[in-house]
Protein backbone atom coordinates (compact mmCIF):
# COMPACT_ATOMS: atom_id res chain seq x y z
CA UNK A 1 0.00 0.00 0.00
CA UNK A 2 1.52 3.37 -0.82
CA UNK A 3 1.79 5.23 2.08
CA UNK A 4 0.03 8.74 0.36
CA UNK A 5 -3.43 7.29 -0.12
CA UNK A 6 -5.15 5.01 2.39
CA UNK A 7 -8.09 4.31 0.13
CA UNK A 8 -5.70 3.19 -2.78
CA UNK A 9 -5.56 -0.61 -1.59
CA UNK A 10 -9.30 -0.49 -1.21
CA UNK A 11 -9.63 -0.05 -5.08
CA UNK A 12 -6.66 -2.60 -5.68
CA UNK A 13 -7.26 -6.41 -6.93
CA UNK A 14 -6.57 -8.78 -4.68
CA UNK A 15 -8.82 -10.67 -2.41
CA UNK A 16 -6.57 -10.79 0.55
CA UNK A 17 -7.47 -9.47 3.68
CA UNK A 18 -4.94 -6.90 3.80
CA UNK A 19 -7.98 -4.37 1.54
CA UNK A 20 -9.90 -4.01 4.49
CA UNK A 21 -8.31 -2.18 7.57
CA UNK A 22 -9.05 -4.85 10.12
CA UNK A 23 -9.12 -7.97 8.61
CA UNK A 24 -12.05 -9.95 7.53
CA UNK A 25 -12.65 -12.34 10.54
CA UNK A 26 -13.37 -11.36 14.22
CA UNK A 27 -12.26 -13.75 16.64
CA UNK A 28 -13.72 -14.43 20.22
CA UNK A 29 -12.71 -11.33 22.16
CA UNK A 30 -12.44 -14.05 24.92
CA UNK A 31 -9.90 -16.50 22.74
CA UNK A 32 -7.20 -17.65 25.40
CA UNK A 33 -8.74 -16.21 28.43
CA UNK A 34 -8.47 -18.42 31.13
CA UNK A 35 -11.75 -19.24 33.06
CA UNK A 36 -14.10 -21.62 34.21
CA UNK A 37 -17.35 -22.09 32.71
CA UNK A 38 -20.18 -19.68 33.32
CA UNK A 39 -23.04 -21.08 35.20
CA UNK A 40 -26.97 -20.56 34.11
CA UNK A 41 -26.84 -17.21 36.45
CA UNK A 42 -23.81 -15.87 35.86
CA UNK A 43 -24.54 -16.96 31.99
CA UNK A 44 -28.00 -14.64 32.49
CA UNK A 45 -26.63 -11.97 34.24
CA UNK A 46 -23.91 -11.38 31.62
CA UNK A 47 -26.41 -11.53 28.68
CA UNK A 48 -28.37 -8.84 30.67
CA UNK A 49 -25.37 -6.30 31.17
CA UNK A 50 -24.28 -7.09 27.61
CA UNK A 51 -27.55 -6.80 25.88
CA UNK A 52 -27.78 -3.27 28.10
CA UNK A 53 -24.43 -2.31 26.12
CA UNK A 54 -24.89 -4.08 22.97
CA UNK A 55 -28.67 -2.16 22.18
CA UNK A 56 -27.33 0.97 23.91
CA UNK A 57 -24.18 0.95 21.30
CA UNK A 58 -27.23 0.45 18.60
CA UNK A 59 -29.02 3.76 19.84
CA UNK A 60 -25.17 5.71 19.75
CA UNK A 61 -24.48 4.24 16.23
CA UNK A 62 -28.00 5.89 14.59
CA UNK A 63 -26.33 9.03 15.68
CA UNK A 64 -23.52 8.56 12.90
CA UNK A 65 -23.85 11.24 10.16
CA UNK A 66 -26.82 13.27 12.23
CA UNK A 67 -25.05 14.54 15.61
CA UNK A 68 -24.67 18.49 15.17
CA UNK A 69 -20.54 19.00 15.09
CA UNK A 70 -17.94 16.75 14.06
CA UNK A 71 -16.48 16.26 17.39
CA UNK A 72 -19.70 14.94 18.81
CA UNK A 73 -20.22 12.40 16.29
CA UNK A 74 -16.55 11.26 16.09
CA UNK A 75 -17.55 11.29 20.40
CA UNK A 76 -20.35 9.56 20.06
CA UNK A 77 -19.43 6.76 17.72
CA UNK A 78 -16.34 6.42 19.86
CA UNK A 79 -19.06 5.29 22.85
CA UNK A 80 -20.89 3.49 20.79
CA UNK A 81 -17.67 1.28 19.90
CA UNK A 82 -16.29 1.42 24.01
CA UNK A 83 -20.02 -0.36 24.38
CA UNK A 84 -19.80 -2.89 21.49
CA UNK A 85 -16.65 -4.17 22.89
CA UNK A 86 -18.25 -4.16 26.55
CA UNK A 87 -20.88 -6.40 24.78
CA UNK A 88 -18.93 -8.57 23.08
CA UNK A 89 -16.68 -9.48 26.02
CA UNK A 90 -19.46 -10.10 28.08
CA UNK A 91 -22.19 -11.83 25.52
CA UNK A 92 -18.74 -14.07 24.98
CA UNK A 93 -18.55 -14.34 28.83
CA UNK A 94 -21.77 -16.72 28.75
CA UNK A 95 -20.07 -19.10 26.69
CA UNK A 96 -22.18 -18.89 23.95
CA UNK A 97 -21.52 -17.67 20.28
CA UNK A 98 -21.68 -13.76 20.45
CA UNK A 99 -22.32 -13.68 17.20
CA UNK A 100 -25.82 -15.94 17.43
CA UNK A 101 -26.85 -14.08 20.67
CA UNK A 102 -26.47 -10.84 18.95
CA UNK A 103 -28.14 -11.70 15.40
CA UNK A 104 -30.46 -14.77 16.18
CA UNK A 105 -32.43 -13.63 18.96
CA UNK A 106 -35.59 -12.32 18.77
CA UNK A 107 -36.80 -9.24 20.64
CA UNK A 108 -38.42 -11.26 23.61
CA UNK A 109 -35.39 -12.97 24.36
CA UNK A 110 -33.80 -9.67 24.77
CA UNK A 111 -32.54 -9.04 28.83
CA UNK A 112 -31.45 -4.94 27.96
CA UNK A 113 -33.33 -2.81 29.97
CA UNK A 114 -36.26 -0.35 28.22
CA UNK A 115 -34.04 3.01 28.45
CA UNK A 116 -31.13 1.58 25.87
CA UNK A 117 -33.81 0.54 23.26
CA UNK A 118 -36.32 3.96 23.36
CA UNK A 119 -35.82 5.15 19.81
CA UNK A 120 -33.77 8.35 19.65
CA UNK A 121 -34.84 11.42 20.17
CA UNK A 122 -32.89 15.70 19.45
CA UNK A 123 -29.47 15.72 20.96
CA UNK A 124 -30.78 16.68 24.26
CA UNK A 125 -32.61 13.26 24.63
CA UNK A 126 -29.38 11.73 23.91
CA UNK A 127 -27.52 13.69 26.23
CA UNK A 128 -30.35 13.04 29.29
CA UNK A 129 -30.26 9.06 28.13
CA UNK A 130 -26.65 9.00 28.27
CA UNK A 131 -26.54 10.54 31.31
CA UNK A 132 -28.58 8.28 32.98
CA UNK A 133 -27.19 4.75 31.26
CA UNK A 134 -23.60 5.78 31.98
CA UNK A 135 -24.09 7.36 35.73
CA UNK A 136 -26.07 4.07 36.75
CA UNK A 137 -23.35 2.02 34.74
CA UNK A 138 -20.53 3.33 35.74
CA UNK A 139 -22.11 2.92 39.83
CA UNK A 140 -22.32 -1.18 38.99
CA UNK A 141 -19.50 -1.35 36.90
CA UNK A 142 -17.11 -0.29 39.25
CA UNK A 143 -18.41 -2.60 41.85
CA UNK A 144 -18.39 -5.36 39.96
CA UNK A 145 -14.09 -4.89 40.03
CA UNK A 146 -15.15 -7.06 43.34
CA UNK A 147 -16.98 -9.75 41.41
CA UNK A 148 -16.40 -13.13 42.51
CA UNK A 149 -15.83 -13.93 38.87
CA UNK A 150 -12.58 -12.81 38.16
CA UNK A 151 -13.21 -12.50 34.13
CA UNK A 152 -16.09 -10.42 34.82
CA UNK A 153 -14.19 -8.50 37.61
CA UNK A 154 -11.30 -7.73 34.56
CA UNK A 155 -14.03 -7.08 32.31
CA UNK A 156 -15.43 -4.41 34.73
CA UNK A 157 -11.77 -3.33 35.40
CA UNK A 158 -11.82 -2.32 31.91
CA UNK A 159 -14.95 -0.77 31.42
CA UNK A 160 -15.43 1.58 34.09
CA UNK A 161 -12.28 3.61 32.94
CA UNK A 162 -14.27 3.82 29.55
CA UNK A 163 -17.90 4.61 31.69
CA UNK A 164 -16.02 7.39 32.93
CA UNK A 165 -15.37 9.16 29.95
CA UNK A 166 -19.14 8.61 28.92
CA UNK A 167 -20.66 10.12 31.96
CA UNK A 168 -18.14 13.24 32.18
CA UNK A 169 -19.40 13.85 28.14
CA UNK A 170 -22.61 13.53 28.84
CA UNK A 171 -22.78 15.12 32.10
CA UNK A 172 -20.36 19.01 30.64
CA UNK A 173 -23.62 18.75 28.16
CA UNK A 174 -26.52 18.68 30.18
CA UNK A 175 -24.77 21.56 32.27
CA UNK A 176 -24.19 23.15 28.48
CA UNK A 177 -27.91 22.43 27.47
CA UNK A 178 -29.66 23.62 30.56
CA UNK A 179 -27.26 25.99 31.75
CA UNK A 180 -27.62 27.14 27.83
CA UNK A 181 -30.49 29.32 26.26
CA UNK A 182 -34.36 29.19 26.49
CA UNK A 183 -34.60 26.77 23.32
CA UNK A 184 -31.89 24.47 24.84
CA UNK A 185 -32.97 24.32 28.15
CA UNK A 186 -36.42 23.52 27.15
CA UNK A 187 -35.64 20.30 25.32
CA UNK A 188 -33.93 19.50 28.38
CA UNK A 189 -36.78 19.78 30.12
CA UNK A 190 -38.95 17.51 27.84
CA UNK A 191 -36.26 15.03 27.63
CA UNK A 192 -36.15 14.51 31.50
CA UNK A 193 -39.68 14.36 31.90
CA UNK A 194 -39.80 11.73 28.53
CA UNK A 195 -36.71 9.61 30.07
CA UNK A 196 -37.12 9.79 33.27
CA UNK A 197 -40.26 7.49 34.10
CA UNK A 198 -37.49 4.89 32.76
CA UNK A 199 -35.10 5.35 36.21
CA UNK A 200 -36.77 2.78 38.06
CA UNK A 201 -36.56 -0.14 35.62
CA UNK A 202 -33.05 0.40 36.30
CA UNK A 203 -33.09 -0.49 40.14
CA UNK A 204 -35.06 -3.24 40.02
CA UNK A 205 -32.94 -6.06 40.88
CA UNK A 206 -33.68 -9.51 38.57
CA UNK A 207 -33.06 -12.83 40.75
CA UNK A 208 -29.76 -13.37 39.07
CA UNK A 209 -28.46 -9.69 40.37
CA UNK A 210 -28.45 -11.16 43.80
CA UNK A 211 -25.17 -13.75 43.17
CA UNK A 212 -22.40 -13.38 44.76
CA UNK A 213 -20.92 -12.41 41.56
CA UNK A 214 -23.48 -9.57 40.54
CA UNK A 215 -23.90 -5.75 41.57
CA UNK A 216 -27.75 -5.22 43.70
CA UNK A 217 -28.83 -2.50 41.40
CA UNK A 218 -30.51 -0.97 44.49
CA UNK A 219 -27.63 -0.43 46.34
CA UNK A 220 -26.12 1.92 43.53
CA UNK A 221 -29.00 3.82 43.61
CA UNK A 222 -27.51 6.70 46.26
CA UNK A 223 -24.66 7.25 43.97
CA UNK A 224 -27.06 7.46 40.62
CA UNK A 225 -28.95 10.21 42.79
CA UNK A 226 -26.14 11.78 43.75
CA UNK A 227 -24.29 12.57 41.14
CA UNK A 228 -27.23 12.78 38.64
CA UNK A 229 -28.34 15.38 41.45
CA UNK A 230 -24.81 17.19 41.33
CA UNK A 231 -25.09 17.52 37.37
CA UNK A 232 -28.54 18.67 37.19
CA UNK A 233 -27.78 21.40 39.78
CA UNK A 234 -25.08 22.88 37.82
CA UNK A 235 -27.52 22.41 34.42
CA UNK A 236 -29.92 24.12 36.80
CA UNK A 237 -32.41 21.76 35.92
CA UNK A 238 -34.82 20.28 38.88
CA UNK A 239 -34.73 16.49 39.22
CA UNK A 240 -37.78 15.38 38.06
CA UNK A 241 -40.45 13.65 40.63
CA UNK A 242 -39.86 9.91 40.86
CA UNK A 243 -42.50 8.52 38.25
CA UNK A 244 -42.90 5.10 36.66
CA UNK A 245 -43.27 1.60 37.88
CA UNK A 246 -40.17 -0.15 37.55
CA UNK A 247 -40.71 -2.84 34.46
CA UNK A 248 -38.58 -6.52 35.23
CA UNK A 249 -35.92 -7.11 32.71
CA UNK A 250 -37.02 -8.71 29.78
CA UNK A 251 -39.95 -6.12 29.20
CA UNK A 252 -40.30 -5.00 25.86
CA UNK A 253 -41.35 -1.46 24.69
CA UNK A 254 -41.93 -2.73 21.00
CA UNK A 255 -39.05 -0.03 19.82
CA UNK A 256 -36.90 -3.35 19.80
CA UNK A 257 -38.20 -4.90 16.70
CA UNK A 258 -37.62 -2.86 14.43
CA UNK A 259 -33.95 -1.94 15.69
CA UNK A 260 -32.93 -5.56 15.79
CA UNK A 261 -34.47 -5.87 12.16
CA UNK A 262 -32.11 -3.10 10.79
CA UNK A 263 -29.09 -4.53 13.31
CA UNK A 264 -29.36 -8.45 12.37
CA UNK A 265 -30.83 -7.87 8.84
CA UNK A 266 -27.66 -8.50 7.16
CA UNK A 267 -26.67 -11.68 9.14
CA UNK A 268 -30.45 -13.11 9.08
CA UNK A 269 -30.46 -12.31 4.98
CA UNK A 270 -27.30 -13.98 4.60
CA UNK A 271 -26.41 -16.22 7.28
CA UNK A 272 -22.89 -16.80 7.59
CA UNK A 273 -21.56 -14.45 5.34
CA UNK A 274 -18.18 -12.79 5.55
CA UNK A 275 -17.00 -9.88 4.56
CA UNK B 1 18.52 -18.06 16.75
CA UNK B 2 16.41 -15.11 17.08
CA UNK B 3 14.18 -15.02 20.04
CA UNK B 4 10.42 -15.00 19.83
CA UNK B 5 10.56 -12.03 22.32
CA UNK B 6 12.81 -10.57 20.25
CA UNK B 7 10.73 -11.12 16.84
CA UNK B 8 7.46 -10.73 18.75
CA UNK B 9 8.75 -7.06 20.23
CA UNK B 10 9.44 -5.83 16.34
CA UNK B 11 5.68 -5.78 15.77
CA UNK B 12 3.98 -2.12 15.64
CA UNK B 13 0.68 -1.34 16.64
CA UNK B 14 -1.72 -1.03 13.21
CA UNK B 15 -3.07 2.15 13.95
CA UNK B 16 0.27 3.74 15.55
CA UNK B 17 2.65 2.00 12.76
CA UNK B 18 5.50 4.22 14.73
CA UNK B 19 5.46 2.32 17.96
CA UNK B 20 5.58 -1.54 18.59
CA UNK B 21 3.49 -3.12 20.72
CA UNK B 22 6.22 -3.69 23.39
CA UNK B 23 6.64 0.19 23.93
CA UNK B 24 2.40 0.47 23.80
CA UNK B 25 2.51 -2.01 26.80
CA UNK B 26 -0.10 -4.19 24.90
CA UNK B 27 2.48 -7.19 24.53
CA UNK B 28 2.70 -8.98 27.66
CA UNK B 29 4.45 -11.90 27.41
CA UNK B 30 5.83 -14.49 25.34
CA UNK B 31 6.59 -18.21 26.09
CA UNK B 32 8.86 -20.71 24.19
CA UNK B 33 8.86 -24.08 24.22
CA UNK B 34 10.05 -27.01 21.95
CA UNK B 35 9.46 -24.63 18.97
CA UNK B 36 6.12 -23.91 20.24
CA UNK B 37 5.27 -19.67 20.87
CA UNK B 38 2.72 -18.52 23.46
CA UNK B 39 2.34 -14.56 23.19
CA UNK B 40 0.03 -13.06 25.09
CA UNK B 41 -1.62 -9.36 24.50
CA UNK B 42 -3.69 -6.92 26.09
CA UNK B 43 -6.07 -4.67 24.40
CA UNK B 44 -6.16 -1.12 25.44
CA UNK B 45 -9.86 -0.37 25.41
CA UNK B 46 -12.13 -3.01 25.18
CA UNK B 47 -13.67 -1.96 21.89
CA UNK B 48 -10.34 -1.85 20.09
CA UNK B 49 -10.68 -3.04 17.18
CA UNK B 50 -7.43 -3.71 15.97
CA UNK B 51 -7.16 -7.16 18.11
CA UNK B 52 -7.41 -9.13 15.65
CA UNK B 53 -4.84 -7.06 13.60
CA UNK B 54 -2.16 -7.35 16.08
CA UNK B 55 -2.95 -10.86 16.18
CA UNK B 56 -2.31 -11.48 12.61
CA UNK B 57 0.77 -9.81 12.89
CA UNK B 58 2.58 -11.52 15.55
CA UNK B 59 1.60 -14.64 13.96
CA UNK B 60 3.00 -13.99 10.54
CA UNK B 61 6.13 -12.53 11.51
CA UNK B 62 6.73 -15.27 14.36
CA UNK B 63 5.79 -18.01 11.87
CA UNK B 64 8.16 -16.25 8.99
CA UNK B 65 10.73 -16.61 11.47
CA UNK B 66 10.54 -20.28 11.49
CA UNK B 67 8.24 -20.70 15.02
CA UNK B 68 5.58 -23.70 13.81
CA UNK B 69 2.49 -23.28 16.58
CA UNK B 70 1.69 -19.74 17.56
CA UNK B 71 -0.71 -19.13 19.85
CA UNK B 72 -1.64 -15.58 20.54
CA UNK B 73 -3.59 -15.13 23.87
CA UNK B 74 -5.92 -12.23 25.36
CA UNK B 75 -5.36 -11.45 28.97
CA UNK B 76 -7.48 -8.72 30.49
CA UNK B 77 -6.56 -8.42 33.79
CA UNK B 78 -4.45 -6.32 35.17
CA UNK B 79 -6.17 -3.74 32.84
CA UNK B 80 -4.33 -1.99 30.26
CA UNK B 81 -3.03 1.26 31.92
CA UNK B 82 -1.70 4.33 29.63
CA UNK B 83 1.42 3.96 32.24
CA UNK B 84 3.05 0.77 30.48
CA UNK B 85 3.54 3.22 27.38
CA UNK B 86 7.35 2.86 27.57
CA UNK B 87 9.88 6.21 27.67
CA UNK B 88 10.56 5.22 24.36
CA UNK B 89 7.52 4.78 23.06
CA UNK B 90 6.59 7.96 24.29
CA UNK B 91 8.98 9.64 22.95
CA UNK B 92 7.59 8.23 19.60
CA UNK B 93 4.50 8.85 20.20
CA UNK B 94 5.62 12.85 20.24
CA UNK B 95 7.93 12.82 17.41
CA UNK B 96 4.68 11.58 15.22
CA UNK B 97 3.22 14.72 16.67
CA UNK B 98 0.80 13.16 19.33
CA UNK B 99 1.40 14.49 22.94
CA UNK B 100 2.09 11.59 25.13
CA UNK B 101 -0.02 10.57 28.17
CA UNK B 102 0.39 11.96 31.81
CA UNK B 103 0.12 9.92 34.89
CA UNK B 104 -3.07 8.15 34.95
CA UNK B 105 -5.52 8.06 37.78
CA UNK B 106 -4.97 4.69 39.77
CA UNK B 107 -8.07 3.93 41.32
CA UNK B 108 -9.00 0.28 41.85
CA UNK B 109 -12.10 0.65 44.32
CA UNK B 110 -14.66 2.97 45.39
CA UNK B 111 -16.77 5.22 43.60
CA UNK B 112 -15.35 7.49 40.42
CA UNK B 113 -15.73 11.19 40.56
CA UNK B 114 -17.58 13.54 38.44
CA UNK B 115 -15.31 15.53 36.17
CA UNK B 116 -16.97 18.91 34.79
CA UNK B 117 -14.48 20.32 33.36
CA UNK B 118 -11.43 19.61 31.26
CA UNK B 119 -8.46 18.36 33.63
CA UNK B 120 -5.64 17.09 31.66
CA UNK B 121 -2.97 19.11 30.01
CA UNK B 122 -0.20 18.53 27.59
CA UNK B 123 2.23 20.18 26.31
CA UNK B 124 2.14 20.81 21.83
CA UNK B 125 4.40 18.25 20.55
CA UNK B 126 4.82 20.48 17.61
CA UNK B 127 5.93 24.04 19.12
CA UNK B 128 6.55 22.73 22.84
CA UNK B 129 3.95 25.49 24.08
CA UNK B 130 2.26 24.48 27.33
CA UNK B 131 -0.74 26.60 26.70
CA UNK B 132 -2.96 24.24 24.76
CA UNK B 133 -7.30 23.49 25.02
CA UNK B 134 -8.92 20.39 24.92
CA UNK B 135 -10.92 20.72 21.91
CA UNK B 136 -12.86 16.84 22.68
CA UNK B 137 -12.02 14.10 24.41
CA UNK B 138 -13.01 11.67 21.88
CA UNK B 139 -10.08 11.42 19.14
CA UNK B 140 -9.36 9.79 15.67
CA UNK B 141 -9.26 6.79 17.97
CA UNK B 142 -10.35 5.25 20.97
CA UNK B 143 -6.95 6.09 22.95
CA UNK B 144 -6.54 9.61 21.57
CA UNK B 145 -8.23 13.07 22.30
CA UNK B 146 -8.46 16.24 20.19
CA UNK B 147 -6.25 19.11 21.61
CA UNK B 148 -5.26 22.55 19.98
CA UNK B 149 -2.44 24.91 20.36
CA UNK B 150 -3.03 28.58 21.52
CA UNK B 151 0.48 29.43 20.50
CA UNK B 152 0.93 27.62 17.06
CA UNK B 153 -2.69 27.28 16.13
CA UNK B 154 -2.05 23.54 15.68
CA UNK B 155 -4.67 21.12 16.36
CA UNK B 156 -3.14 18.04 17.58
CA UNK B 157 -3.82 14.74 19.11
CA UNK B 158 -3.06 13.51 22.61
CA UNK B 159 -2.97 10.09 23.93
CA UNK B 160 -5.54 9.92 26.72
CA UNK B 161 -4.56 9.11 30.52
CA UNK B 162 -5.82 5.69 30.93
Amino acid sequence: MSGDNVYEALTADGTGDARWAFGTGFSDPLEGVEMTPAGDDLAAYCLMLGDDALIMSHRLQEWVTRAPELEDEVAIANIALDLLGQARLLLARTGRDEDELAFARDAGEFRNVRLAELPNGDFAELVVRLLIFSTWRLAVVSRLRGSSDPVLAAIAAKAVKELAYHRDYAARWAVRLGDGTEESRRRMLDALDERWPYVADLFAADPVERGPFAVDPASVRPEFDQVVGEVLGRATLAVPASGGEPAARGTRTGALAPLLEEMQGVARTLPGATW
Amino acid sequence: MVTALEIARTVTDPELPQLTLAELGVLREVAERDGRVTVWITPTYTGCPAMDTMRDDLVHRLEDAGYGEVDVRVTLAPAWSSDWITAEGRRKLADAGIAPPGRAPRRTSGPVPLTLGPTRTAACPLCGSADTEELSEFGATACRALRRCRSCREPFDHFKEH
